[in-house]
């Protein structure tokens, strides 16, 4: 790798340890640490709550992995990553001004304070403190070790080196200055990604000779790569429309999300929010998976998916250019990770901690805690991503669809159905991720269908059923003062 | 009940319509234009037309859409407790 292409990419580093370092000091002066570290003092406006949104939700597979499979597959695979459209206003607009209102009327900082309040039940505390845990932080590791490897294959260090480097410019700012931190370099590197997609699209259209020039090649190759199907028609239309609940309308499930939900000013934030996020995921989603196909005509034959970006840009852009596109992925990687560190430790220093050891200490010991617990996680993660486990490998695949079968019900029902309960909650929670466990190992993507989809019904059939059938426990302080 | 709670319970409801008509406007032009024979297909500035329709024009279309929808139909509520207090003291 040449220094043209190093030095952008080390400048975009140093810029954001540096962001995320300057807001950093901000945060530990005045009142309400807690909220202020772990939710910001919900003062976002619209324009960094939506970059926040779309940077914590793109990940690498955004960047390398869809736009891979999209060189071997073809348009259908395109046509797939579109489904991601929704999620730049279905979220916003679904938990929309109740979450927001509800949460400041219980004073919420974390997904499971919402919860707790809602249910006033210990075991669906438990069970969500445990389901976040588990699963957010294998995700963390699994994303930590992406960052490690675009690092290495990148710079040319060795991979415990990548590691230590990727590990410091993330986990500084995020231990010192928490939540504001995290959605300020958010920002930036969501700005990164959208120019990364801009330049990497432009490059390639006009290094395959133009549109019309690269759909007769493929067409030529294999006609089968401009359908909807798929290069070996493996995609079929029931297949594809599955994946609007995983990558769709079900994010609505997923925490890293929905604590940003509870986070923005004023609801002129959260439309601003909707216009301008709704553009930029369909912006990236389509830019990237686009260019991947295209590269099918400027670079033929490559293997390997997962090297299909990185040597595009080497190829179709001058050096210092190509730097600033493969900061993207690294941007995707390190804007989910920053903010999934957060929530793990959130739910730990918040919701067990001061919940049931020590609901009464002191704003000092919080602050001491909530640092130390966001880096020994930080550590932690790092020991775990130099020799990944095989349980944190399996344990991640899980982790989308699993977090998304737990709570999207107890989320949405628990705002709009006056009758849903802890029964109902609990049930919903376990019912979907041990469904969706069993479903994955015993009969993935049952029916064509991707494996997500019965475990989210299973968790709706539960949610409803158990809370029907415990009525007389419904009632709660949430109810008696009409806040739900 | 907290009258703003209507305002949002409809906007809800109009995200998930919303969504639903994101939905068939994907499926509808993939599968209804891009179901046919390769053959039989047309081309919009190089693009195959169900591709164009689908993805392209359905990335415009909706961005355009929550616009219009954000703009015109959801309207703004103060969240915190005593603001929300003080605007209906005025409006008394």
């Amino acid at each position: 790798m040449n220094w043209e292409v190093l030095l952008p990419l080390i400048g975009f580093l140093i810029l954001m340890f540096l962001a995320g370092l300057f807001t950093a000091r901000q945060v530990t002066e005045g009142p309400g640490f807690l909220k202020d570290y772990f939710l910001g003092g919900r003062h976002l406006g619209g324009f960094v709550l939506a970059l926040t949104m779309v940077a914590t939700y793109g990940s690498a597979s955004s960047f390398i992995g869809g736009p891979g499979i999209a060189y071997n597959l073809g348009l259908g695979w395109v046509l797939l990553s579109m489904a991601q459209l929704v999620t730049g206003y279905f979220t916003l607009a679904v938990l929309g001004k109740k979450f927001a209102i509800v949460a400041r009327k219980i004073d919420a900082v974390t997904l499971i304070d919402f919860l707790k309040a809602r249910y006033e039940n210990k075991w669906v505390v438990i069970f969500s403190a445990a389901s976040i845990s588990i699963f957010l932080f294998s995700s963390t590791a699994a994303q930590w070790v992406g960052g490690g490897r675009l690092i290495e294959s990148f710079t040319g260090v060795s991979y415990p080196t990548a590691l230590i480097i990727f590990s410091f410019s993330v986990l500084v700012y995020v231990v010192a200055g928490g939540f504001r931190s995290v959605v300020i370099t958010d920002t930036l590197m969501g700005i990164v990604m959208f120019i990364g997609t801009l330049i990497i699209l432009a490059g390639t259209i006009v290094a395959g000779g133009g549109v019309p020039h690269i759909i007769s090649t493929l067409s030529a190759e294999n006609p089968n790569l401009i359908t909807p199907f798929g290069a070996d028609k493996s995609l079929t239309p029931l297949y594809l429309s599955s994946f609007w609940l995983l990558v769709g309308v079900g994010v609505v499930g997923l925490p890293q999300i929905t604590v940003r939900a509870m986070s923005y000013r004023n609801s002129k934030a959260m439309h601003q929010a909707m216009i301008i996020g709704t553009f930029v995921v369909g912006f990236i989603m389509l830019g990237m998976h686009l260019t991947g196909v295209f590269a099918r005509v400027v670079i033929p034959g490559i293997k390997v998916g997962d090297t299909v970006m990185p040597l595009l840009a080497l190829k179709v852009l001058p050096g210092w250019l190509a730097g600033i596109v493969l900061a993207a992925p690294l941007a995707a990687v390190m804007s989910t990770v920053n903010s999934i560190l957060l929530i793990v430790s959130s739910s730990i220093v918040k919701d067990v901690y001061i919940n049931y050891i020590k609901p009464d200490a002191s704003e000092q010991s919080v602050k001491r805690l909530s640092f130390s617990v966001t880096t020994i996680i930080g550590v932690l993660v790092f020991f775990v991503a130099l020799h990944p486990p095989d349980l944190l490998i399996w344990l991640n695949l899980f982790s989308f669809g699993g977090l998304e079968a737990a709570f999207i019900w107890p989320v949405v029902l628990g705002l709009y159905w006056k009758k849903g309960n802890a029964a109902g909650a609990a049930g919903s929670i376990v019912g979907g991720v041990v469904s969706y466990i069993l479903l994955d190992q015993l009969a993935p993507n049952l029916w064509g269908m991707h494996t997500v989809v019965l475990p989210v019904a299973i968790s709706l059939a539960a949610y409803i059923v158990l809370s029907l059938l415990f009525q007389k426990n419904t009632e709660n302080e949430l109810s008696r003062q009409n806040i739900i | 009940m907290d009258p703003r709670f209507k305002v949002s319970n409809r906007e809800a409801l109009m995200g998930i319509g919303l969504a639903v008509l994101n939905f068939i406007w994907w499926y509808a032009f993939a599968y209804g234009l891009g179901g046919k024979p390769v053959k039989e297909y047309q081309y919009i500035w190089g693009l195959p037309a169900w591709f164009f329709y689908s993805c392209v024009a359905g990335f415009v279309v909706f961005s355009i859409l929550v616009y219009v929808m954000v703009k015109v139909f959801f309207k703004e509520l103060p969240f915190e407790e005593d603001t929300y207090q003080e605007t209906k003291g005025e409006e008394k």
